[in-house]
Formats: C-alpha cells, structure tokens, sequence
C-alpha cells in the first residue's frame, strides 16, 4: 500500500485552492536496470477529487508525470470545514483515497 | 499493457451481460481502465494527440498561459502552471514535443473549478511544452519552449 497523501485545502479569496502531494514511483517503462532489462511502467493513470459528493476535478496521466506527483487547482462553492476527497489509481489498479479538512 | 483485452473491451461494448461481467471482473484488476484515453497517451504528435481527444486541427491561443521555468535543471521534476482565459474551458492537457509521447496529462474542469492547474512533469530533454485546451467543444493550444540541462550543473 502507497503511503497517503498529502493533501492541503485552504480557503483563497471565495475559492478553495487544494494541494495534493502523492506517493508514487512514476515508473516510465523506458528505464532500464542494471541488468540491462527494463523496468516496467507503472504509473497513476486517474486522479479524481471530489467536494460534497460533486467531482471538482478529474485527471489522466501518463508516465511522464513526475515522481511523487504534485497537483495543484481551485474550485468554488467550497467552506472551511467542508472535505475534499482525492482518490488516484494506477496502471495496476492500485488505488488510494485520501481527504483533507478545508481551512 | 494487454492490447488483446483492450480489443475485447471495445468489441464488448454493446453487450450488457458481458459488460457487467467485466466491470465485476476484469476493471478491477487495472491495465485496461475505460476512463483512462490509451490511444492518446501513446501519441507523437499534438495532431495525433488531438484526433485521438475527438477533435480537429487546433488553433493556436493567447489566452492560455503556460508559466514554468525557461531553464530546467532537473528533467525529472519541471514544474508547469497552465491558466486559460478561454470561455468555456473543459479541459487542459500538458504535452512534452520531445518526450517518447507527447501527452503528459490531462485535466478536467467541471463547471465551478477553475481553469487553472499546477503540476509537474518530466522532460526528456530540452523541448516544447505545449498547453492544450479544449473550450466550448473546440480546441486550442499554446506553447513553449523549455530548456533542459541534464546533470543539473547549470550550464
């Protein structure tokens, strides 16, 4: 299991700026090891966040998205107090939810 | 990535039982995810990567701004704010010209978010990075180029 996010809402003029970091090796599949074979991808292919059971944001990455993803974006309708939700998966079905309190 | 799965997948389209079948089954076990756009992560091409969102050529934008550093020590880890001013924008997608495939990723912004993104990608070497949008059904795009120093000494 990935370790959890880290995942930063705060309250900007009447929007909510949400910060996500993730855990995840972000393998290409283009790396090779020093066996000389390579190392298969593996990657976050979806990420969505979600306030009041309403999506705010969805995404689809590829490879070339950086180790230990950072993500940042802004919605509206949001309070302090209220949850953001994010979930990811990756190309092996690996999944991991994670939510923050909005401050 | 099974490619044979991939074609079950598309051919099973219309087929309620089965398409049940595998939601149970096969979804769960990744690889093969309906909501992830294979044919346009496996794009060359900003064109290519256009057909394979739905759209046409794209048009060339002011009102997408791109901010990221001009020079990139570390190709690993550049970091990328897309804004657009475009009415109606959907959707924001980052592609890198130069990488093995171009598209990096792609954003979607339902109504009340922001078009407005932060994120950070890899780069190959130096290229251009180029924003794609997608506003009221259409597509536009704006680019940039960003210089990449392997070995991080500066140079």
């Amino acid at each position: 299991m990935s370790d959890p996010m880290k995942i930063r809402a705060t309250m900007a003029g009447d929007k909510v700026e949400v910060k996500v970091l993730m855990s995840h090796e972000m393998e290409t599949g283009q790396r090779k090891d020093s066996k000389g074979a390579t190392v298969p991808a593996w990657f976050i292919q979806n990420v969505t966040a979600t306030h009041n059971g309403k999506t705010v944001l969805s995404a689809e990455w590829g490879p070339a998205v950086s180790k230990n993803p950072f993500l940042s974006f802004r919605f509206a309708g949001g309070k302090p107090g209220d949850k953001v939700i994010i979930t990811w998966t990756d190309n092996k079905g690996d999944k991991r939810t994670d939510e923050a309190t909005i401050s | 990535m099974n490619k044979g799965r991939r074609d079950v997948l598309k051919g099973a389209g219309g087929t309620a039982v089965l398409g049940l079948a595998l939601a149970a089954g096969l979804f769960r076990s990744g690889g093969a995810r309906a909501d992830w756009n294979k044919a346009a992560f496996e794009t060359k091409s900003l064109s290519d990567a256009v057909k394979a969102m739905g759209g046409g050529a794209p048009v060339e934008s002011k009102d997408i701004v791109i901010t990221s550093p001009d020079i990139a020590e570390n190709g690993a880890v550049v970091p990328f704010t897309i804004a657009s001013k475009l009415p109606k924008t959907a959707s924001i997608a980052i592609l890198v010209e130069k990488n093995p495939n171009i598209l990096a990723a792609d954003f979607q912004f339902p109504d009340g978010t922001e078009p407005w993104v932060n994120t950070r990608v890899k780069m190959g070497q130096t290229s251009n990075v180029i924003a794609l949008v997608k506003a009221d059904g259409k597509f536009y795009y704006a680019s940039k180029e960003v210089k990449v120093t392997l070995g991080g000494c500066g140079g």
